[in-house]
């Protein structure tokens, strides 16, 4: 059997809030594929920006086993936990998180710096990939030239140019109106059709919908983890459950 | 990410905000442009008394016999000149020299300035000292206890309008010819070397009361040499006096020495106090930095977020902390220069001395080395705490 390039297995995070323990994910599992493009959605305060801190290697959990490609993330110094960022997650924020004073092929460098490529190849590379999200024309200006939908594609390109195993996006239309939402969304899966491995964090069914299975959160659980078109029909019943749940 | 990059990175960074910068530098700035401007000056002093001091003879030793009384044990002039005669090495001639106590009486006029002196034919030599015109001291002149004298350029051009050869003038009632008029050796003023009247020895000696020769002008190869001469004469004096207290040996260099040591020592703690404005430079640049620091949590974030290990967010902030005051540094010494420019024609226009402000290129290295240690010490912390940021809160940062 093909390996997971994402795995989880009874992962836990817990937080310290004065004298209780906030248990943001709790016994979580899952596998991530590669190829696939998988929504993890959630309200807020679901586990899910947990989730994707843990995904994206930024944190590590209390408990549990998280393997990304094999290794074993919780084993991993700092130095190490860089390194995996640079090499195998590519990130896309709800707010883009563009350096301002780098101009947009700047921006789209710094993966490739860190990583310890060429000045000259970083440059190749950089305009190679912004070239392919339409923004070849933009390599010298700065983000604040740009509109938000302009800057979302710069973001996606920075995440692209490390050619790294998972794109990691964090509510990517949330800062972008309807259509220039669906326009990043169009190009998401331009690249899930191209091979790309795609990790969408939303709290917007209607965004997550444009994902081929979706992992939905609740108060640090799993409560549905299947294809997308499956879970729009069983969404009713467990919806209505959680509400219960919360309320006792 | 090489060194060359980090730096380039953090001259953008600062280039990004040059107001903020060049105040964060200012310190580092004075601090730096005050010890260029000290070391100069101390420097400019050296020199100032290094020149004043040739022209009293820093290749000369100065021998003062007080004597023991009617005691035997005494030097003569015979046994002066035997004793440089044994020591060819380091005492190379010597002169006796009297100093006259005669009122100086040219014509009607009597100069209280002027300085009558009885030396050898050889005290002109020892001295650098040509003659203008006429003729100068001769042995004969000496032998025959002559009654000639030379005049110093002052007087001759004061007195006798520059024909001063052939010219008597009187000291201590002794009509003396002039037979020679020496070369200008300071600034023509009264009551320096141009005011002076050399006459032989042996006639100084003769009038007067006590008719000895009690000091003399020894020459020497150098100034390096000064201490072994000393040591010989003193050696030498020692054994015929046997007390330490009837003669003196002074050197024109050893006095030299003395004063430029003094100089290095005002002016290092001079450099030590103006560098402790450097410390507060550092400070302010901690300080700017912390601010730093924290405006560029985000984009510390961010970057943690793309892979930057520890150590490269460390290395950017403390690149750019040094960067920040060795540009600072470069300021102050290029500042340090022009000032000492302006200081040395404004001495020479206000004061009409020759002292150039002339900071040392190794005094300006030193600056910007320290000015950069600075950078780097002071930068550390905040680098350091720049580094250690957790990137989800970092992250988090608006």
């Amino acid at each position: 059997m093909e390996e997971a390039l994402i795995e989880f297995r009874e992962v836990s995070k817990h937080y310290i809030m004065g004298d209780s323990v906030v248990k943001a994910l709790d016994l979580v599992s899952f596998k991530i594929m590669k190829g696939e493009f998988v929504a993890i959605v959630g309200q807020s305060g679901s586990g899910k920006s947990t989730c994707m801190n843990i995904i994206g290697c930024l944190d590590v959990p209390t408990d549990g086993l998280y393997l990304i490609n094999g290794r074993n993330v919780g084993e991993m110094n700092k130095n190490e936990l860089s390194e995996i960022r640079n090499q195998m997650v590519g990130f896309i924020f709800q707010q883009y998180n563009l350096l301002p004073k780098l101009s947009v092929i700047e921006n789209v460098e710094v993966p490739l710096m860190y990583g310890g490529v060429s000045k000259s190849e970083r440059r190749r590379r950089a305009t190679e990939v912004l070239s392919s999200v339409g923004l070849a024309e933009k390599l010298r200006h700065y983000p604040n030239q740009l509109s938000g939908g302009q800057q979302q594609r710069v973001s996606v390109a920075r995440a692209l140019v490390g050619n790294p195993a998972i794109l990691l996006a964090d509510e990517p239309t949330g800062a972008l109106d309807s259509k220039t939402g669906r326009e990043v969304l169009s190009l998401f899966q331009r690249l899930h059709e191209a091979g790309h491995t795609i990790v969408l964090i939303t709290h917007d069914n209607s965004i997550a919908s444009t994902a081929e299975r979706i992992i939905r959160l609740e108060d640090g659980r799993i409560v549905y983890d299947g294809p997308t078109d499956r879970e729009k029909l069983v969404h009713a019943g467990p919806a209505e459950g959680s509400a219960e749940h919360e309320s006792a | 990410m090489s060194l060359l990059e980090s730096v380039e990175l953090s001259i953008k960074n600062i280039l990004a905000s040059k107001m903020r910068a060049l105040l964060t530098m200012l310190g580092i700035i004075i601090g730096v442009t005050a010890v260029i401007l000290i070391i100069g000056l101390g420097n400019g002093v050296n020199i100032y008394m290094a020149d004043s001091f040739k022209s009293l003879g820093t290749n000369t030793i100065n021998v003062m016999i007080t004597g023991r009384g009617s005691s035997s044990r005494k030097m003569s002039v015979d046994d002066m000149y035997a004793l440089v005669a044994k020591n060819p090495k380091y005492l190379l001639r010597v002169s006796p020299s009297v100093r006259m106590t005669g009122t100086v009486k040219i014509g009607n006029e009597t100069s209280s300035t002027s300085v009558s002196i009885g030396v050898s034919e050889d005290y002109f030599a020892i001295k650098s000292y040509t003659i203008a015109s006429g003729r100068g001291l001769q042995y004969s002149d000496i032998l025959d206890r002559s009654y000639v004298c030379v005049v110093g350029s002052y007087i001759a051009e004061n007195y006798f309008g520059n024909n001063a050869v052939g010219k008597t003038l009187k000291i201590g009632g002794a009509y003396f010819e002039i037979i020679g008029v020496n070369s200008k050796q300071g600034d023509n003023a009264s009551g320096t070397t141009d005011d002076y009247i050399f006459v032989p020895y042996t006639t100084a000696a003769r009038l007067s009361s006590t008719g000895t020769i009690t000091s003399y002008v020894v020459e020497i190869p150098s100034v390096d040499d000064s201490s072994a001469a000393m040591q010989i004469m003193n050696d030498a004096l020692y054994e015929i006096f046997m007390n330490s207290n009837y003669y003196t040996v002074r050197s024109m260099g050893e006095i030299l020495n003395t004063f430029t040591s003094m100089v290095n020592i005002m002016v290092m703690v001079l450099s030590i106090i103006a560098g402790i404005s450097l410390v507060v430079g550092g400070i302010g640049i901690m300080n700017i930095m912390l601010v730093s620091v924290t405006e560029r949590t985000k984009e510390i974030g961010i970057r943690k977020a793309l892979g930057a290990k520890e150590r490269y967010i460390l290395t950017q902030f403390v690149i750019e902390a040094a960067t920040t005051s060795a540009i600072g540094g470069f300021i102050g010494i290029a500042l340090g220069y022009i000032l000492s420019s302006i200081a040395t024609n404004f001495i020479k226009a206000a004061l009409q001395a020759n002292l150039p402000v002339s900071p040392t290129a190794s005094s300006a290295l030193m600056a910007f080395g320290i000015s950069a240690g600075i950078g780097i010490i002071f930068g550390y912390l905040p680098a350091k705490k720049a580094a250690a940021l957790n990137p989800i809160d970092a992250l988090r940062n608006e």
